[in-house]
């Protein structure tokens, strides 16, 4: 039954009457080839966007939340309200061999420092670290290195710093690598330059030095300004946020329903709602560009609904010399994917063009906003199989219409 | 060849009905070339139209070279006619996007030849009615009695057994008519059953019997001594 599908006169057929009705034609297929069109070029931008969003948060541990000590809202085991409470050293390691699904936890202390290089001076946000940061929230070094391990073993006098604090300490073009730059009256070797990145999660730093450094000139001791707490891909942060702060409680004798005692920031919850908005704009994007194909494929049923009246007497005809209704339904039906398909497939072309274009203009660079805006190849062949499906039920509709009408009477008209 | 036995048709008007039809008896045999005259509403296309296997009778029976035709399938009617009928009509019908070969390659078509094949010999039709040197043009680029050759040829492609003409000169003038008549005469004289509808009495007597219908019933049919259509052109 469907091997007529293979044979070139059927195609001939289909075909001739498509090229010697160009005009309608081209205008029968304008509605699918704007939806696909409109299909396209949307889901391209989308993922173009989604892109860019990856790329901005790719180097950056997304499943993670900042924890810091406040001070208490209620008394509990003899202490007053409103004790102030400071996370340490210990608390992080607790915190990392207890917690279940934690992936890394991170201390850091930050403070406000003045810095003075020969003449120049500035204020600057200064912060201890280990050189696991670079890992969870990538660094991009200009210039030289990140901490490493042995800078925390020995409490080494280095700095990693800004490229905005670089342009404040140091005069233009001037290498600063291996130069000397006096913290608080100390001397830190400057060993790299990073430029600040689109994302900044928590509160941004000028500089960076040894986590042990830091805590040695500022007299912490054990105590740190914050913790950053990266949970497994597959654990839920929102819970393991909850478990960090009842344990935090129960280490720092802090009643178990105190709100105030931790404040936190949970990065993945904020990454979540920027994803959640991408999967809904890719939802409304399939929407529209299918509500539109099929308003589309409706258009060349109305069409071929009107053609197929206009064509009465030349389906009488084509009766009259032996055409089965089969073979007149078939023509009609076939005339219709034929229509979608080579609609379906400019617009696919055209759209690529779009996405092409888009690139051209908004794709370029590293802080693009339409990252590799592109459908992938399944998307174009689901569309394909949407538009022939699609095709051949809209083409019924005129192809039952088309043999309804009796062949005599179908030739009686003038 | 063809027998028709109390053939009854009624077209519903309304309320009531329209007796088109009724009762006719007629017998064609191989190689007759037979008019069907009569007034209009006299039932003469109705009645070519059952022969033709476009329309049904209500009653009676139609057998076509041995084969009884009744209740017939859509299906089935559109094979038959495929293979047993040549149509040629007053408007010619030619579909006007195809060319005057892929006209006459039509009913080949749809009898599945192939198309290499159904090009040859829609080629030789159309070489026949003296048109292969215009075998790619359109029905609109044609005369009016160029595109009747082209029909016929289409009517012949398929080798029918019988060939139906509706008024096959009521479009053209009186000297291509005569062209035209003369060329279906050779048909019939090569041994094609011609059935024809018309009411010019002239061109009635270019056949070899006259049937004449009035108000559905056969008033007479007579064999007449053939007109040559020749000694007009």
């Amino acid at each position: 039954m469907f091997k007529f599908l293979f044979e070139s006169d059927t195609w001939q057929e289909v075909f001739d009457s498509f090229s010697k009705n160009k005009l309608r034609s081209i205008l029968t297929m304008v509605g699918v080839w704007w939806g696909i069109l409109l299909l396209i070029g949307l889901l391209g931008s989308a993922r173009g966007l989604e892109n860019s969003f990856n790329r901005l948060f790719g180097s950056f541990a997304t499943n993670s939340v900042f924890v810091w000590g406040q001070s208490t809202s209620k008394p509990f085991k003899g202490f007053q309200e409103g004790k102030q409470v400071r996370l340490s050293l210990t608390d992080a390691k607790k915190v990392e061999e207890n917690v279940e699904g934690i992936e890394f936890v991170l201390p850091r202390s930050q403070q406000g420092t003045s810095v003075t290089r020969n003449f120049l001076t500035g204020s600057f946000q200064m912060a201890g670290d280990y050189p696991l940061l670079d890992q969870l929230q990538k660094k991009k070094l200009i210039h030289g290195r990140f901490i490493n391990q042995n800078d925390i073993d020995e409490n080494k006098k280095i700095a990693v710093i800004s490229e905005d604090t670089y342009k404040q300490l140091f005069e233009k073009d001037e290498d600063a690598i291996g130069k000397y730059i006096d913290i608080n009256g100390i001397n830190f070797i400057v060993v790299g330059i990073f430029e600040v990145g689109n994302i900044n999660m928590g509160p941004s730093t000028d500089i960076h030095i040894p986590f042990t450094t830091f805590q040695q000139i500022y007299n912490r001791g054990d105590r740190i300004g914050w913790m950053m707490i990266t949970g497994k891909p597959e654990y839920d942060i929102k819970q393991i946020e909850e478990d960090v702060k009842l344990l935090l409680k129960n280490l720092n004798n802090i009643h178990p329903e105190d709100t105030r005692a931790f404040g936190s920031v949970n990065v993945g919850k904020e990454f979540k709602k920027v994803t959640g908005f991408l999967i809904g704009m890719q939802f409304l994007t399939w929407f529209v560009g299918i509500a539109t194909l099929i308003a589309g494929v409706f258009a060349i049923g109305n069409i071929l609904l009107i053609t197929v009246r206009e064509r009465t007497k030349e389906i009488g005809i084509r009766r009259a010399l032996g055409a089965t209704p089969f073979e007149i339904k078939r023509q009609i039906v076939l005339e219709a994917v034929f229509l979608t398909m080579v609609a379906g497939i400019f617009g696919i072309i055209t759209g690529g063009w779009i996405l092409i274009g888009l690139d051209a203009a908004f794709g370029q660079g590293t802080d693009a906003v339409i990252v590799n805006a592109s459908v992938s190849i399944a998307v174009v062949f689901i569309a394909l199989i949407i538009l022939v499906i699609l095709g051949t039920l809209i083409g019924l509709i005129p192809a039952f219409k088309a043999t309804s009408i009796k062949p005599i009477e179908a030739l009686r008209e003038e | 060849m063809l027998e028709i036995r109390q053939l009854h048709k009624s077209y519903p008007i309304g309320d009531s009905s329209l007796h088109v039809l009724k009762g006719i008896d007629l017998s064609v045999e191989e190689g007759e070339m037979v008019a069907i005259m009569g007034s209009s509403g006299s039932g003469k296309s109705t009645l070519l139209n059952i022969i033709g296997m476009l329309d049904e009778a209500d009653s009676g029976e139609y057998i076509l070279d041995g084969l009884p035709i009744k209740d017939l399938t859509e299906k089935k009617a559109a094979v038959y006619r495929n293979k047993f009928l040549g149509f040629i009509f007053q408007s010619f019908n030619l579909i006007n996007y195809k060319n005057a070969l892929e006209n006459v390659a039509l009913p080949l078509y749809y009898q599945g030849m192939k198309r290499k094949e159904r090009q040859e010999l829609a080629m030789f039709h159309l070489e026949k009615v003296g048109l292969a040197n215009w075998a790619t043009h359109l029905p609109k680029e044609l005369s009016g009695g160029q595109n009747q050759r082209v029909a016929i040829a289409r009517a012949l492609a398929a080798n029918p057994k019988l060939l139906l003409a509706d008024e096959p000169t009521g479009a053209l003038d009186t000297s291509t008519s005569h062209e035209i008549m003369a060329f279906i005469q050779q048909l019939n004289d090569e041994g094609k059953t011609i059935l024809m509808v018309t009411h010019e009495e002239d061109i009635a007597n270019m056949c070899k019997r006259i049937v004449r219908l009035r108000d559905g019933i056969i008033l007479e049919d007579v064999k007449v001594t053939q007109v040559r259509a020749e000694q007009y052109v």
